[in-house]
């Protein structure tokens, strides 16, 4: 996407951080017996550190379960961490209340994957778009109706279908419709969580292409959460790895997709079916034996070593932390691959 | 599996002992709450004629002064360990487990109770067997035959026999079979199956029939939804794809996780149901425990009410627990947890 | 379009006939909107040894085919003609109780989700027992001790002690590993996969593509690979049928799909896409529209409201159904357009832009 002044500026010049996260944890209790004492913790998300630049698309990849939902809803405040603090506009909005929360919620907005149960199938279109304005309290210029049909405009949806019902409408046309809801209050980062990965590849590029025009023309910074290493690599600035609750590698894209570092993202993009019969053959496939763990019971040290073919002893007893091994390229790994020749700088 | 069963049967425990406390608060503590005084509680004792002082006297003999806590542990005691009564002219010792004394016929309850409990469980057995086994068939034929004439005579006949009061069902059944044309004993007959099985199931046949036609109605309805459930689960799609004869898919995969929810209902049924069949056994004129629940509640005996009400908890707290029981080997993701 | 059928299995297998034919397939469901015509004249094959991957969106009746070749159908609902031929025997004809006992032994299928599509409250042994069973007097004896070595060959950790284990306490992807044990437990000649691993994750997807190549070599059955990803068929499909709106549109070798496309639909697919393998491009190049009812089918071809070239075949392609007809070398193409403006279009216009 063409990037403009205010969100890249020159190659050197960093964009403003829009939300940061630092430490973020968020522990599931698992409680049993009469009591409810607290058994066990299922460990969705354990430690994250990252940035989201203003005006950029920050991917979460990973396999499920590995948090990528359960990082978004945090983002979002769906959900309250159990440590760590998340700094939006310079403001930490880690704990804040139902309350404090809602003047904020026009300015982060969740698209959720599921184009079928996230619209309520008894309100209209018109209904469910104007919701927010009715939610927040804000009257647009020119009337509610007015702005939610510029609104499904915008998405590519015709006005006149204001009063139709969601089930009217097919799987692609629904996913517009959760966008064009996002949209009425002008947000500045939305959470997208798989808002593709429910669509036929040819609805898909219709909604990737909708959700890049729209990021351009409204300056939109998105955190797009998807497991299909295809389409992230085709949406984002920026992507971050995730395995079992971590994040083990996160980079720019061309660095990242050039010299994957971490080898949980070497093996996930060598897993990665092409449509090309030619690759067939060529290809080195590396293949991970087994499942991801539990997330309740993750394994110590590198939560990768059960399924690492590079594991050593040190994998098993320390844990690798999350160090710039390239300009713009962090990775968790005691022995990450592609590495550059010259030393890494600091 | 193991400490599940101790937890499920800790559980009971506590349930009976939470009912125990309410039904006792009931009778004995609501009263006075509500003004009759420890004296009121004890005329019902002594009838009509006696005078003020032997009421009084009563009163004090059977502690209804006493506060409500000594008066429960009193109570409690006595159905672990039995309990001394003096009744004042006689003394008696109530062995455990005593749930008192009937204020109308001096007798203890629970020795009655039991008698009474033996006719319910019969009644009660011998229709559920009826009503699983038929009930379960219609409403798989009706699933598998869905929209079919048979599904939907099925359906409006298992309507017609929810709505149908039991006594009126009960009357009609001995009115015909039994007094115009002597199939079934007349009302009221009743032979303990020790004595002999074969007049033991003949005597009860027509209030079987009755209330298992309630029963099995509601049963026919609830299967055929559950048939239709599972007949659509994605699981039915491979016992086809395996190649298995229908009969065994229906049977084996169908019906296998249609039943499970009917277990629950099944066991609750049952549980009310050996608390006491008033209506039937009343149609009937059995001396079950209902039939004693209602004689208690007329001669406004309370022992004998309370008797009934906690004997009733604990057949449902029983075959709740049972219920959990089968449903753990009958679900081995449930065993897992 | 028997012709073409006939046509291409003389040139690709001379000898051995195909064990699978589809010929002019239709599975026309009524309902109360009207009639859904899922499958509307559709003619394939599949030989031993090779595999058919079928794409297509969802709702392009991919699984309502694959139903059809199993006779999983309910009996009353969908209408079925046409022909399908196994191994010289037409399923369409035959009564149920003998496609019953070809169901499992001659042909088997695996499920998109591997835990709905096993039953909770059986072990998974016990599920593979039976369906061997079915199918071979044996003892029960003997079929665990062919359960376990199934469960080895399809690569369960431990299968002595894993066979007693219920679906719940697989992993995903054992499951799908356990269901693929399942349906190759009587050793069948024809797989039907129905989206093997959409449910699953993509390292795990990888590990089950490999199992179905592997056992393929082992067993030399052919397979049929359903899955609405391009990327899966290239990485096993020898042929490939792509379909739209219950009907083949375009029908070749792997090769001759990926590199010599020559459908707009194919096209369109592979526009969609964004793609690992190749240098990223600014913006994805998506079909317009959405896919028809399959009630109200657009008259001619029914890709015309979606198709940028529409307006290239003189509104033919609005009266006039496209057959699936023979381009030469076994490439079969469904569309108005001229082979030599195909070729074209594609070199110019489409190639360059992915
Ligand atoms: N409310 C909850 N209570 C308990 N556990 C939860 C809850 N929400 C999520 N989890 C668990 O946390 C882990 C991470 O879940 P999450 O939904 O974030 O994964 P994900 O990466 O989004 O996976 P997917 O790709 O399947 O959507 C999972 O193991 C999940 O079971
Ligand atoms: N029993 C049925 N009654 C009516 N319509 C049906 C029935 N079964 C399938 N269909 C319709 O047939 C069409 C084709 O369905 P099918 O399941 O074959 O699609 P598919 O290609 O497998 O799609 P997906 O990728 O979503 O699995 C759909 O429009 C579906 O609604
Ligand atoms: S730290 Fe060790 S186990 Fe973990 S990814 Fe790196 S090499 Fe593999
Ligand atoms: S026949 Fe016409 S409308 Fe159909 S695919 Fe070909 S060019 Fe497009
Ligand atoms: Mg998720
Ligand atoms: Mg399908």
């Amino acid at each position: 996407m063409a990037l403009t002044e205010t969100t890249s500026g020159t190659a050197d010049r960093e964009a403003a951080d829009l939300l940061t996260v630092s430490g973020l944890v968020k522990h599931f209790p698992i409680r049993k017996g009469v009591l409810q004492r607290q058994v066990a913790a299922v460990q969705a998300v354990d430690g994250l550190d990252f940035a989201v630049r203003q005006g950029e698309t920050l991917s979460l990849v990973g396999e499920s379960g590995c948090g990528k939902s359960t990082t978004g809803r945090l983002l979002t405040r769906l959900e309250e961490p159990t440590a760590g603090t998340i700094t939006f506009e310079g403001r930490d909005i880690s704990h804040l209340s139902e309350g404090q929360m809602r003047p904020l919620r026009r300015d982060i907005q969740m698209i959720f994957q599921d184009p079928y149960s996230s619209l309520n199938p008894r309100h209209t279109v018109g209904k469910i778009v104007g919701a927010p304005y009715r939610l927040q309290g804000v009257e647009p210029e020119g009337g509610v109706k007015k702005a939610v049909q510029a609104q499904l405009e915008l998405v590519g949806l015709n006005p006149e279908h204001y009063n139709r019902y969601p089930h009217e409408f097919s799987g692609g046309q629904r996913q517009r419709i959760g966008i064009a809801r996002t949209l009425a209050l002008k947000p500045k980062l939305i959470v997208a969580d798989e808002p593709v990965s429910a669509l036929d590849v040819s609805i898909q590029a219709q909604v990737v292409n909708l959700l890049e025009d729209l990021q351009e023309e409204l300056d939109l910074t998105y955190v797009f959460i998807a497991h299909d290493l295809s389409v992230v690599r085709h949406v984002s600035d920026r992507v971050a790895v995730m395995y079992l609750g971590k994040i083990v590698e996160i980079a720019d894209r061309e660095s990242l997709y050039s010299f994957p570092m971490h080898p949980y993202t070497v093996a996930l993009m060598s897993a990665v079916p092409v449509p090309d019969t030619r690759r067939r053959t060529q290809r080195e496939r590396i293949r991970l034996q087994g499942d991801v763990p539990s997330p309740i019971n993750p394994p110590p040290a590198c939560r990768f070593h059960t399924r690492c073919w590079k594991a050593q002893e040190v994998c098993r007893t320390e844990e690798p932390a999350l160090v710039q091994l390239r300009r713009g390229h962090r990775v968790a790994c005691h022995f990450p691959e592609n590495l550059p020749l010259a030393s890494p700088e600091a | 599996m193991l400490a599940y069963v101790i937890r499920r049967l800790i559980a009971a425990v506590g349930l009976l002992f939470v009912v125990s406390v309410i039904t006792f608060s009931i009778f004995y503590l609501v009263p006075r709450l509500a003004g009759v005084s420890a004296e009121g509680l004890a005329s019902r004792y002594v009838g009509r004629t006696a005078t003020a002082a032997t009421v009084a006297a009563t009163a004090r003999r059977m502690g209804f002064d006493d506060p409500i806590y000594v008066q429960y542990g009193r109570f409690a005691k006595g159905i672990f360990v039995g309990e001394d009564i003096d009744l004042g002219a006689e003394k008696d010792h109530c062995p455990a487990p005593c749930l008192g004394y009937s204020f109308v016929t001096k007798q203890p309850v629970f020795p009655e109770l039991v008698d009474r409990a033996k006719v319910t469980f019969s009644l009660a057995a011998g229709a559920a067997v009826i009503w699983v086994v038929f009930g379960i068939a219609v409403g798989v034929l009706s699933a598998l035959r869905r929209g079919s004439l048979f599904d939907r005579a099925a359906m409006t006949v298992a309507l017609a026999g929810v709505s149908l009061p039991v006594f009126w069902t009960g009357l009609i059944a001995l009115t015909f079979f039994s007094y115009r044309w002597g199939l079934a004993p007349p009302g009221g007959t009743f032979v303990p199956f020790t004595q002999n099985p074969l007049s033991w199931a003949h005597a009860l046949m027509l209030p079987w029939i009755t209330l298992a036609l309630l029963f099995s109605a509601q049963y026919a309805r609830l299967t055929r939804a559950g048939m239709l459930e599972t007949m659509g689960e994605d699981y039915i799609r491979t016992a086809r794809a395996k190649g298995l004869p229908e009969r065994k898919v229906v049977v084996k995969h169908g019906l296998r996780g249609a039943l499970t929810p009917l277990l629950t209902i099944f066991g609750l049924d049952f549980g009310l149901l050996i608390g006491g069949a008033v209506l039937t056994e009343s149609a009937f004129g059995l001396n079950g425990l209902g039939k004693y629940a209602v004689d208690g509640i007329r001669g406004n005996d309370l022992p004998k009410v309370m008797g009934v009400t906690l004997l009733a908890a604990l057949f449902v707290a029983l075959a709740n627990l049972v219920v959990d029981l089968l449903y753990a080997v009958v679900d081995p993701r449930v065993r897992a947890k | 379009m028997t012709i073409t059928t006939d046509e291409r299995t003389h040139w690709s297998t001379p000898g051995a006939g195909p064990f699978l034919q589809v010929k002019d397939l239709q599975v026309h469901f009524p309902t109360d909107d009207g009639v859904v015509k899922s499958v509307d004249g559709l003619s394939f094959s599949v030989e031993r040894g090779k595999t058919l991957g079928i794409v297509g969106e969802s709702g392009s009746g991919k699984s309502v085919t694959s139903m059809s070749v199993m006779g999983l159908h309910k009996a009353g609902a969908a209408k079925i003609s046409g022909q399908i031929l196994l191994d010289g025997q037409d399923l369409v004809a035959a009564s149920r109780e003998e496609v019953r006992q070809l169901r499992g032994k001659r042909m088997a299928m695996i499920f998109q989700d591997p835990l709905s599509a096993m039953h909770p409250y059986y072990s998974v042994g016990n599920q593979i027992i039976e369906a061997y069973r079915v199918h071979n007097d044996v003892s029960k004896k003997q079929a665990r001790a062919h359960a376990i070595e199934m469960l080895d060959r399809v690569g369960i950790p431990e299968p002595h002690s894993r066979v007693d284990s219920y679906p719940h306490q697989y992993s995903g992807g054992m499951r799908q590993r356990a269901m693929i044990a399942m349906a190759l437990s009587c050793d069948p000649d024809l797989l039907i996969a129905d989206e093997p691993t959409t449910a699953l994750d993509v390292t795990v997807q990888a590990q089950i593509l490999d199992l179905i190549r592997d056992l393929q070599k082992e067993f030399n059955s052919a397979v049929i690979l359903i899955t609405h990803d391009l990327g899966v068929v290239a990485e096993l499909a020898d042929h490939i049928l792509v379909m739209y709106a219950g009907r083949g549109a375009e029908y070749g070798s792997a090769e001759q799909i990926f590199n010599d496309p020559e459908h707009p639909y194919t096209w369109g697919l592979l526009g969609s896409m964004p793609r690992m393998d190749r240098d990223r491009t600014e913006r994805l190049m998506p079909i317009k529209g959405t896919p028809p009812s399959l009630i109200n089918v657009p008259v001619g071809c029914a890709f015309s409201p979606r198709c940028a070239f529409e307006a290239n075949t003189g509104g033919r392609a609005r009266t006039e159904r496209p057959e699936l007809l023979d381009a030469g070398q076994a490439h079969l193409v469904a569309c108005h357009l001229p082979q030599a403006q195909r070729l074209q279009i594609w070199r110019d216009e489409i190639a360059p832009k992915l």
